[in-house]
């Protein structure tokens, strides 16, 4: 077992896990966070998307002893309580979900595209989430709601 | 009512979901989230052979491993070992080979489970079962249908001579037609409709526990049918129906592969009850893509005579149809959901169909989007693509002549179905004129002039389909065991809030919002103020469930009657508060007024609070307000559209890019056009994946070799465009809404669509067919193919 102390969500965390303990697995067993879920085991659908400094990892791909020390922000951290993330809200008012399985990864990996590229064209949203799959909406919507989105917080394209 | 439809307009509103704020915040409730004190975790032994005889299982190591509680085979489980449900016999002498959960004699597929540990912990369950030592005596796998149905072929069950499940015929005097018209033009091809993996996000999971009220079992399972599944747990493991609950939590999608009894359900069930404690399973990706139930996988002879001036003399199908290694819930019926729309939106004078179903040694098929009626529409919009091209018609004029004209209907097919309403024309128009088809003609003739590398091709799927399952009556003439109905129970509670239990079971569709707008229209009470209850027989005891395009196209039926019951039954309550005749009343906007007397009114709400308080109702009125329905539709629906595909084709490397896609729907009434609009995109995905990424390839020795999602291509984000969709409204006549089912629609038209606008880019290279997936590699060999032939 190692020692770990991991950021989630904002409350700091300390755990002992198995070294094969995949990052996903501890959160959604280890601390509930159940929001965040698995739908491959080939790192593909990217239904596990977490950001991790910041940044989005899928979090099947991640170890949790790997995750020490860091800060990691789960769909169920993303705003407070019954607040809504822009991107939360765009998803909703653009309906970018139907089962809302594939949800939780394509939201957290929209937060990040955009905090990269504010105001991405279609094919960069598109390319940008190629990574994180979803088998209801087709995408048309999905790609609407990051435009919207990035209208709600500031891009201009 | 119609005033009051206008008045408050929920329906045909683009309402925002109320399912969105959970799935969006990540306070959702998958089966796998369930975790229940006491849990043991099932880990499964999955056959890695296709075909095999068991001669050892020692589950001696497994039991030996740390966590294990307990290990089972065939033989150790005994009378446990209940065998997973066929429903749809379809023939009198369909054979159905024993589908035992556990196999004790033979493997008939990769897969296929032999054994199963259980331990106090998912990951010491999955350790153990490597330690289960299964030895195998190898055996020739059936992989292909062509080989399997030949003289001398291995079989997959002893019982099925040729590998032949059953022979079903339909209909019947193609020749003697054709032998009317001595001109008459016949185009024959055969296409194949390779298996699909219905993939829905959502690995399944099911966890059951024997808690509760006395003996009663709960089961929480990712299904789509709640209230089918607890009828069919009870008839396989003999638990009785009132001990048995079961839930479907959220499911992330199921598109058909959700539509089961699977083996892993009644395994989970019948250990909970003999241990007495909670089992729980939750598959993982790679274990699905071998264990849920594949679609499609059909091979299609069909052909189709026309006069030579092209109108339809007649049609000939014959399918060989993949059932896999066992028949699940309703293999057998899927290519029977199709067969009665081959003939499709045409005219013409015979129709002749016949299909073989066929063991192999593969995952058994079942429904998955469309389920049969995909594969119908392939075929006859593929053909009438080839015959227009041998007429030397333009294929959307030879469509024009051929199709039901929107002053027919109602219409009586050659199959035998009577369409109610349609307007093939409107929808057509509109789709043309949305995707510029006049000038992506002169681009496609001037690319054809200057002999450009890319050619364009514009592909034609014009439509329809039967969904909206099903009048019960008709079920049970093609031998289907269950019914069709609705049902629908309506509350008024204390505080006016209203509670809505229905027996639709969504997973994705929006049913809470869209079954909120249709009652909230009604009662006149307000949206946010009506809880929709379903997909748990603890809550919603009746139901048949989601599937088929049928939740608003019968379950809206249901609705509707149910909120027309609820005025009904509030109305004496109301005439005694209001002392006045219940004849005298009129409802609108959620209130009853006395005609005439305006200032006379009592709203539902209030009438709720009289009924509960029961203080001063009239003598007999029993105190609560409620209305419920069951609804067995008086027919199929039958939406149709028009669907346009621009494809651009890289003729030297084979690549093809899918530049433009127009659709145009009919799905009658709009509840939500929002969500139509979304369940027509999803649909799109789909059908364009089978189009142009996906296909379940088996290799000769039957091991799946697309067993991933890094393998078996779901289409990203990356690969698909925008879609440009329109709707034109022709309201269902048979429908108490005027509403059609648009769940499958998508799925349907645009396969068919993508093909033909690749074979119209390659036809002036000698191209009439290309193989799905539409790889590079596919299009590239049916290029060289066509070059061969003419050099």
């Amino acid at each position: 077992m190692h020692h770990i102390s991991v950021t989630v969500d904002g409350t700091r965390y300390e755990a002992d896990v198995e070294p094969r303990t995949l990052l996903v697995h501890w959160l959604r067993e280890g601390l509930g966070k159940v929001g965040t879920v698995v739908g491959c085991d080939t790192s593909n659908c990217g239904a596990c998307t977490v950001l991790l400094d910041g940044s989005s990892v899928k979090s099947c791909s991640v170890l949790a002893v790997q995750a020490d020390g860091s800060e990691i922000t789960t769909i169920q951290g993303l705003s407070a309580g019954d607040d809504w993330h822009p991107v939360q809200a765009a998803f909703k008012e653009c309906h970018g979900l139907q089962c809302g399985y594939c949800t939780p990864g394509m939201v957290m990996s929209a937060v990040d595209l955009l905090a990269e590229n504010p105001n991405p064209t279609e094919d960069e949203i598109r390319d940008g989430l190629h990574g994180n799959l979803c088998r209801c909406t087709g995408y048309h919507n999905i790609v609407k709601s990051v435009q919207y989105a990035a209208d709600l917080m500031g891009g201009t394209k | 009512m119609t005033e009051m439809l206008e008045s408050t307009k929920a329906i045909g509103r683009p309402l925002r979901r109320k399912e969105d704020a959970k799935l969006l915040h990540g306070r959702t409730n998958w089966t796998d989230n369930i975790q229940l004190p006491g849990t043991l975790h099932m880990a499964l032994v999955r056959s890695p052979m296709a075909h095999a005889r068991i001669t050892k299982v020692d589950l001696s190591g497994a039991l030996a491993r740390p966590n294990v509680v307990a290990a089972y085979d065939a033989a150790s489980l005994g009378d446990l070992n209940s065998g997973v449900p066929c429903v749809w016999p379809v023939t009198d002498d369909t054979v159905m080979p024993p589908f035992p959960a556990l196999t004790g004699d033979k493997v008939r597929q990769v897969g296929d489970v032999v054994a199963l540990v259980l331990a106090t912990d998912a990951a010491s369950a999955e350790d153990a079962i490597s330690f289960v030592d299964v030895e195998y005596e190898p055996l020739p796998a059936v992989v292909n249908m062509v080989d399997a149905i030949s003289p001398g072929s291995e079989l997959v069950h002893d019982m099925a001579a040729n590998n032949t499940s059953y022979v079903y015929n339909l209909g019947g005097g193609y020749a003697d037609e054709v032998a009317k018209h001595p001109d008459a033009v016949i185009v024959k091809r055969r296409f194949v409709n390779q298996r699909l993996i219905p993939a829905f996000m959502e690995p399944r999971a099911v966890i059951a526990a024997p808690m509760g009220m006395s003996d009663e079992i709960t089961i929480w399972t990712s299904t789509q049918i709640p209230h089918v599944l607890r009828v069919l747990l009870t008839l396989v493991t003999g638990i009785p129906e009132q001990n048995l609950r079961v839930v479907a939590p959220d499911v992330g999608g199921g598109f058909g592969g959700k539509l089961q009894c699977y083996r892993e359900e009644i395994l989970v069930i019948q250990l909970a009850k003999k241990l007495g404690r909670p089992v729980k399973w939750t598959e993982t990706r790679s274990e699905d893509m071998v264990a849920t139930h594949h679609g499609r996988d059909q091979i299609q002879d069909i052909e189709l005579a026309c006069t030579p001036d092209g109108k339809m003399i007649g049609l000939k199908v014959d399918l060989l149809a993949n059932m896999g290694a066992y028949l699940q819930i309703i293999t057998p019926g899927i290519p029977l959901l199709g067969m009665f729309m081959y003939p499709a939106i045409y005219k013409m004078g015979a129709y002749q169909f016949q299909c073989t179903g066929v063991f192999t040694n593969t995952t058994p098929t079942d429904a998955y989007r469309g389920a049969g009626r995909p594969e119908a529409t392939f075929a006859i919009e593929r053909i009438v693509d080839e015959m227009a091209a041998e007429l030397g018609m333009e294929p959307m004029e030879f469509r024009t002549k051929n199709w039901i004209q929107h002053h027919e209907f109602p219409y009586t097919t050659v199959a035998g179905l009577t369409y109610d309403t349609g307007n093939y024309e409107a929808a057509t128009a509109k789709a043309m004129d949305m995707f510029g088809y006049k000038a992506l003609r002169a681009e496609q003739e001037a690319r054809r002039a200057s002999g450009d590398p890319i050619q364009l091709g514009i592909g034609i799927s014009t439509f329809t389909e039967m969904c909206g399952l099903a009048p019960s009556r008709t079920l049970g003439a093609l031998k289907y065991a269950a019914g069709g109905w609705e049902h629908c129970t309506i509350r008024l509670l204390p505080t006016g809030k209203v509670e809505l239990v229905t027996g639709t079971s969504p997973h994705g569709q929006g049913h809470e919002t869209a079954w909120s707008q249709i009652a909230g229209d009604i009662l006149g009470i307000p949206v946010e103020d009506i809880d929709v209850i379903h997909s748990d027989t603890g809550r919603s005891p009746y139901g048949m469930d989601t599937y088929g395009s049928r939740s608003l196209a019968v379950g809206g039926q249901a609705i509707k009657k149910a909120a027309d019951r609820v005025i009904e039954n509030a109305r004496p309550i109301a005439a005694h508060q209001l002392e006045c005749a219940a004849d005298d009343l009129e409802f609108a906007n959620g209130a009853f007024t006395v005609k005439g007397d305006p200032e006379k009114t009592v709203t539902l709400g209030a009438l709720a609070w009289a009924a509960f308080s029961a203080h001063n109702l009239p003598d007999g009125v029993e105190p609560m307000i409620s209305g419920e329905a069951t609804v067995d539709p008086e027919d199929f629906s039958y939406p149709h559209g028009t669907h346009l595909a621009a494809m651009e084709v890289d003729t030297e490397t084979g690549k093809v890019r899918l530049r433009k896609y127009v659709c145009v729907d009919d799905v009658g009434n709009q509840i939500n056009p929002m969500i139509v609009e979304g369940q027509v995109h999803g649909g799109l995905a789909q059908g364009i994946g089978q189009a142009l990424y996906e296909g379940a390839e088996y290799d000769s020795d039957g091991n799946l070799l697309t067993a991933s999602l890094a393998d078996y291509l779901i289409p990203s984000a990356a690969d698909l465009p925008s879609f440009e969709t329109g709707t034109t409204v022709t309201p269902s006549t048979t429908h108490s809404l005027g509403t059609k089912g648009v769940g499958e629609a998508g799925a349907i038209a645009s396969t068919p669509a993508i093909i033909n606008g690749i074979v119209d880019a390659l036809r002036p290279m000698g191209v009439t067919d290309v193989l799905m997936p539409a790889s590079p590699q596919n299009v590239w060999r049916a290029i060289q193919a066509a070059k061969g032939a003419q050099a």
